[in-house]
């Protein structure tokens, strides 16, 4: 039986490149980078060595680079730093989406029963955002405005230049959360005008638990983490050394392969989404032309998720879902109802994030499987029934 | 996957009397898609009270497939009085358990065949 991975969304496997760069940091360069004699020196010539070539990647300067324990992190140290900042001043008006990865949304929740603000704009049937929405919501009070590169459910890509041009000419700090974009899309920081930008090294094929928050030289950072004078003071704990640098040497190799591996993804990625677009009553979640080169999210009407998911792991393939079973609440994924998916239909939601080891065979394979999965799920199905008969109208 | 049992994994993959019945004596459907699951179960009981036969459809999660296919096992063949003593913890028992945030599950499977038995019990009365 076939066994294909489609899950990359969710993590990635490392990379050799990464785990070769881990090893000797784990072995020999042990030492901790604080320390004074030379078994620590090393390691920490390494870690500012690391820090450069991050910031190259990212198109900005070492000092303006964090490393964190992930995305999550980065994020919450974001956006609490925008916050600080903005009630010295006496704004505390924050800009989000509705369909932020919860690292954000609970952040942003916290803030809010501090006192502060949150407009969460609507992000439209296709998952975008528009700078002129971002423009119209900046209030003089505004702090922040925090905007996600590219959705993790259904990969919908942001305009972020375009929203950075907009918040620098308003004179509002914008962060974004590029967990899905780092390493998978061109990003320059400078470029295009973001000031804070949060990734995570296991969506490139780097470890989990590390991460980076890069933010603009000009902005105090506030402390999530107390402790001692590593990360300039302002992210306490001896350095997660190895992982530092299999993060980078991911990010490096990640960086240096996005247009070679777009140009292969792109084109399995759509005979995925024409072939799944042939099941009746489905429908592609995300903007069709602005997502990412891996993702493919769909809602089937009349079935449920988590049964799609435990019948496709049958059949040899990882994939996800937004239903509720899942998320192990009532309630199916937040971004599928930001984008107006109701809950009948929300919860027949399946994500397949394709990488740049995906076949064709596998393309095909994953086609037939899931449409012999849903096919068989709406046999069983009494809303199936009921949708067919007239009982129940089709949304789809 | 470890998250459920070798008995759940078995009656989802080959569940047990899906499908419907002409005709049923009784038919009750419980759950609404709002919060993912909906269980319509069909009865077709004999004169002596003995449930003959006995389907189901599920609109839900593994654990809702499962539990439909279990609670139809447990009641084919007993006498209406019997079924109507099923309880969710018997049927989630004898799926050798269900997680805890899946027991609302073998509650609507429960429920399920108490509608149908109710819808049975007001034909007949008709």
């Amino acid at each position: 039986m076939m066994k294909i991975y489609a899950d990359n969304a969710a993590t990635t496997a490392m990379s050799d490149t990464a785990i070769n760069a881990m090893i000797p940091f784990m072995k020999e360069y042990f030492g901790n980078p604080s320390s004074l004699y030379s078994t620590g020196q090393v390691v920490a010539e390494a870690l500012q060595n690391a820090r450069e070539r991050a910031a190259k990647c990212l198109g900005c300067e070492a000092r303006e680079i964090t490393f964190t324990s992930g995305g999550s992190e980065a994020d919450n140290q974001a956006i609490v730093s925008a916050a600080r900042i903005g009630e010295k001043k006496g704004k505390q008006h924050i800009i989000s989406t509705a369909f932020e990865h919860h690292a954000v949304l609970h952040t942003l929740n916290k803030l809010e029963k501090e006192g502060f603000e949150v407009t969460l704009l609507d992000v439209h049937e296709n998952g975008i955002v528009t700078p002129e929405q971002v423009k119209a919501a900046i209030r003089p009070d505004t702090c922040l405005v925090t905007i996600m590169y590219a959705n993790n459910e259904i990969g919908s890509v942001q305009p972020i230049p375009e929203i950075g041009a907009v918040c620098k000419e308003m004179g509002v700090l914008f962060h974004t959360d590029a967990v899905q974009a780092a390493g998978h899309l061109h990003i320059n920081v400078k470029e295009q005008n973001i000031d804070m930008l949060s990734l995570s090294g296991h969506k490139f094929h780097g470890p989990k638990g590390t991460g980076i928050l890069y933010s603009a030289k000009t902005i105090p950072l506030t402390n999530i983490i107390e402790g001692g004078s590593q990360e300039r003071g302002k992210r306490g704990g001896t350095e997660n050394t190895a992982g530092i640098m299999g993060l980078v040497a991911a990010l490096e190799e990640a960086c240096g392969n996005i247009d070679a591996v777009t140009e292969k993804l792109i084109p399995l990625r759509d005979k995925l989404i024409a072939g799944l677009s042939e099941i009746p009553h489905s429908v592609l979640n995300g903007d069709r032309n602005h997502r990412l080169p891996s993702n493919v999210n769909f809602c089937f009407e009349g079935i449920e998720g988590e049964s799609l998911l435990l019948f496709l792991d049958d059949l040899g393939i990882s994939a996800s879902s937004g239903s509720a079973c899942t998320s192990g609440s009532l309630d199916p994924s937040h971004v599928l109802l930001a984008i107006g998916r109701v809950h009948d239909v929300a919860h027949g939601s399946l994500r397949l994030s394709i990488g740049e080891n995906t076949t064709e065979e596998e393309i095909d394979y994953m086609i037939q499987s899931v449409k012999s999965v849903v096919e068989r799920l709406r046999a069983m199905s009494p809303v199936w029934r009921d949708l067919q008969s007239g009982k129940r109208e089709f949304i789809l | 996957m470890a998250l459920y049992s070798d008995k759940v994994m078995d009656h989802f993959r080959n569940p047990r009397n899906v499908g419907t019945i002409e005709d049923p004596s009784g038919v009750g459907e419980v759950g609404n898609t709002a919060c993912g699951d909906i269980m319509k179960i069909y009865l077709k009981i004999n004169d002596e009270e003995i449930i003959e036969d006995v389907k189901f459809e599920t609109f839900g999660c593994g654990s809702a497939i499962a539990s439909s296919s279990m609670a139809t096992e447990l009641i084919k063949g007993k006498h209406v009085s019997e079924a109507m003593e099923l309880t969710n913890k018997a049927v989630a028992e004898a799926l050798d358990g269900l997680p805890a945030h899946k027991m609302h599950c073998s509650v609507l499977a429960e429920e399920a065949i108490q509608a149908a038995l109710e819808d049975y019990k007001s034909k007949k009365a008709q």
